[in-house]
């Protein structure tokens, strides 16, 4: 028993992460790593919103009549959203600030939905909440790598302490403003995608079209010209 | 069984309404402490531009009492500590500078940081020493810099000419560039510049590249961002604006009067 | 009058491209961009439902929840803005299905075209997202509607944008693992910096 939660909490988080096999969630992934600090807190937002949506969803999943199903699970999402957002705004103002329509926008990430529909819809509440932990975790994982990249080559620091002195600052290290830049996240994901493909050879998607091998072409001595 | 009309409306309506409960009561009990909150933030940032900001100090509403907020009337460029129908504390200039009735759209012509509409209440903060009489005074600005507006306050030494502070509260300004207006090394730059020159026009302004220590106007001149000309020309435009006739200026030369 | 809602037209759609600069509705952007048909049929959805919901919820947002805003109902005190997720999404959702039921109607030849993909938009959240900026942004009724435009068709832009470049992207040579999902990241990335050109043009 304990060994399948182990598996429901672990297999997302590198094996089937929603961001790098599912493209779920990627909205916020982008946005709000520049800062590691920032980026916790969305974590630790996303984590709790989708294991308590799984875990309610759950528990009173064989009494949602299935025509107003999406609507009951939406309900659920964005009351638990807003919770999460008054939270912040209350006890992390400064964090709050920079997240923005951040925090808003996690009723529409697709990893909470998607975990309801497929997961806390039809098993018992003790794994749904663990299938939406790990889930939370899987994302979590990709925006921390995402936002250690970004901040300690970008901006030489970690959380907002110094790492790498700034020559700026009178330190040696020139800073790679290009990181800081929302669109370096989307590369910086493309490049995480393939170093876990180059592991996980299963993940990797077929090609649309094959190179012919020069050697091969067929037929090539066959060819007529006509002129 | 589960689809029939009536347990369908029973089930929406039970969610509904223990979700209702739930967002009501965390929202009604977490209010006080998100409104202290928004009030202590704009609080750390003017008293960070005065330059009298204690991080250890957790209580901000005990050190930003050393500060007197008073409205500025803009029709009259006085400064008054009440204007009808306004409470003073909670009074926040730029929110205003939409509300119908309390704004003026600036012409375009005069109109060189883009600031669109003023309201027609500013605020400004004064610091007063032992003998009553002004020490220091916080003003709010804010101009179109690159990728919008930039919203801060600058404080002024008791000459209502010499620079104490910039602090920018709210800006989207490139990382590494235009952001850089956040670098404390940049903020330091600004202390002790001048405003006015002595014809009384606004003077003081960000250059490209960095100023000549043997510039003779050296306490006019700030450098350049490197990078974001259009965010430095941005800030010069803003000081400009402010300080200029349509800003700051009768109100400064009022409260040095008297 | 006209040139400010322009400017607000133009700013949204060129310098905060919905996709491109803040990253909204990415879920659908990168898996439904393989083929321009169904990403311009996307794109169209996406317009409609932004032009419908936009100038919608910033009714809704100016009358019933900002605060003071019930004082035409006797209730002067009342800020209602914790709510404002909850009606967003749930105006979206009723206005896509109401959507779909009346062109299913009216105008079956646009139903079929757009059909399939109106379920998809009430959960991405380019549309939630427009409305969140549009209360953020603190606009009035009539910028609201250029707003839901404008962040539109940025939107459905920047989609067949990123479908033709995948398209052409079929016949190249491209690393195992960077195949398919891995090479689309690094083009959006780039197409997004392309985007950030736009930055600091103003009328």
């Amino acid at each position: 028993m304990a060994n399948k939660y182990k598996e429901i909490l672990l297999k997302p988080i590198i094996a089937e992460n929603p961001i790098t096999l599912q493209i779920l969630g990627i909205c916020s992934a982008l946005a709000v790593t520049s800062n590691l600090t920032v980026t916790l807190i969305m974590c630790v937002a996303l984590t709790s919103v989708v294991s308590l949506s799984n875990l309610f969803i759950s528990i009173i999943r064989n009494h949602i009549p299935s025509s107003v199903r999406i609507i009951v699970q939406m309900t659920i999402i964005a009351s638990l959203v807003i919770v999460v957002d008054e939270l912040l705004k209350a006890y992390d103002y400064e964090t709050s600030k920079k997240l923005s329509v951040f925090v808003g926008l996690i009723i529409t990430n697709c990893i909470v939905m998607g975990r309801a529909e497929a997961f806390a819809m039809k098993e018992k509440p003790f794994p749904s909440f663990i299938d939406g932990l790990g889930n939370g975790l899987g994302y979590s994982f990709i925006l921390i790598v995402v936002a250690v990249i970004r901040e300690l080559f970008g901006a030489g620091t970690l959380m907002g302490v110094e790492i790498f002195p700034l020559v700026s600052n009178g330190g040696w290290y020139p800073a790679n403003n290009l990181l800081l830049l929302p669109p370096s996240s989307f590369i910086i994901i493309g490049l995480l995608i393939w170093v876990i493909r180059v592991f996980n050879k299963e993940q990797v998607e077929e090609k649309d079209f094959n190179l012919s091998k020069h050697d091969v072409a067929p037929n090539y001595e066959k060819r007529e010209i006509n002129v | 069984m589960n689809d029939s009309i009536i347990k369908t409306l029973s089930v929406a309506f039970a969610v509904c309404l223990v979700c209702s409960l739930f967002v009501s009561f965390a929202a009604v009990s977490l209010r006080d402490t998100q409104n202290l909150n928004k009030i202590n933030d704009q609080r750390v940032k003017v008293l960070q531009a005065a330059g009298i900001y204690n991080k250890a100090n957790t209580n901000i509403e005990e050190q930003f009492s050393v500060l007197e907020a008073m409205f500025i009337d803009f029709s009259n460029n006085q400064v008054v500590s009440a204007i009808d129908g306004l409470d003073l504390d909670s009074y926040d200039p730029v929110e205003y500078s939409r509300k119908d009735g309390f704004f003026t759209a600036i012409p375009n012509d005069e109109d060189i940081a883009i600031v669109k509409n003023k309201e027609n209440y500013g605020k400004i903060f004064i610091l007063r020493d032992e003998n009553n009489s002004i020490n220091k005074v916080v003003l709010p600005i804010r101009g179109y810099g690159l990728w919008g507006t930039l919203f801060g306050y600058i404080s002024l030494a008791a000459d209502l000419n010499t620079v104490e502070g910039l602090e920018f509260y709210s800006h989207k300004e490139t990382p590494g560039l235009g952001g850089e207006v956040d670098n404390p090394r940049w903020k330091k730059i600004w202390i002790g510049k001048k405003v006015y020159n002595n014809n009384k026009n606004v003077s003081l302004e960000v250059i490209k590249g960095s100023v000549n220590p043997q510039d003779q106007y050296i306490d006019y001149k700030v450098d350049g961002l490197s990078g974001a000309t259009l965010t430095s020309r941005g800030v010069t435009n803003m000081l400009a604006y402010w300080f200029g006739e349509s800003g700051y200026k009768q109100v400064l030369e009022n409260l040095k009067n008297g | 009058m006209f040139e400010h809602y322009l400017n607000i037209f133009l700013t949204t759609v060129f310098i905060e491209n919905i996709a491109l600069s803040v990253f909204l509705g990415m879920c659908t952007f990168i898996a439904i961009s393989k083929k321009i048909d169904a990403a311009f049929g996307l794109g169209i959805a996406v317009i409609v439902v932004c032009l419908i919901t936009v100038p919608l919820n910033n009714f809704i947002y100016n009358n019933v929840l900002r605060e003071g805003a019930l004082a035409w109902a006797g209730l002067p005190e009342a800020n209602l803005q914790f709510v404002g997720l909850i009606s967003y999404i749930g105006v979206i959702a009723a206005a896509v299905q109401i959507l779909e039921m009346f062109l299913d109607k009216f105008v079956p030849a646009l139903y079929n075209a757009l059909g399939v993909f109106l379920p998809l938009i009430t959960v991405n959240c380019a549309i939630l997202g427009a409305s969140l900026f549009m209360v953020e942004k603190d606009l009035k009724f009539g910028e609201s509607v250029v707003y839901g435009l404008g962040a539109g068709v940025g939107w459905a832009m920047a989609i067949v944008i990123l479908a033709g470049i995948r398209e052409k992207l079929k016949y190249a040579d491209i690393p195992e693992g960077l195949q398919g999902l891995g090479i689309t990241f690094i083009i959006v990335g780039l197409m997004s910096f392309g985007f950030m050109s736009f930055g600091g043009i103003s009328l």
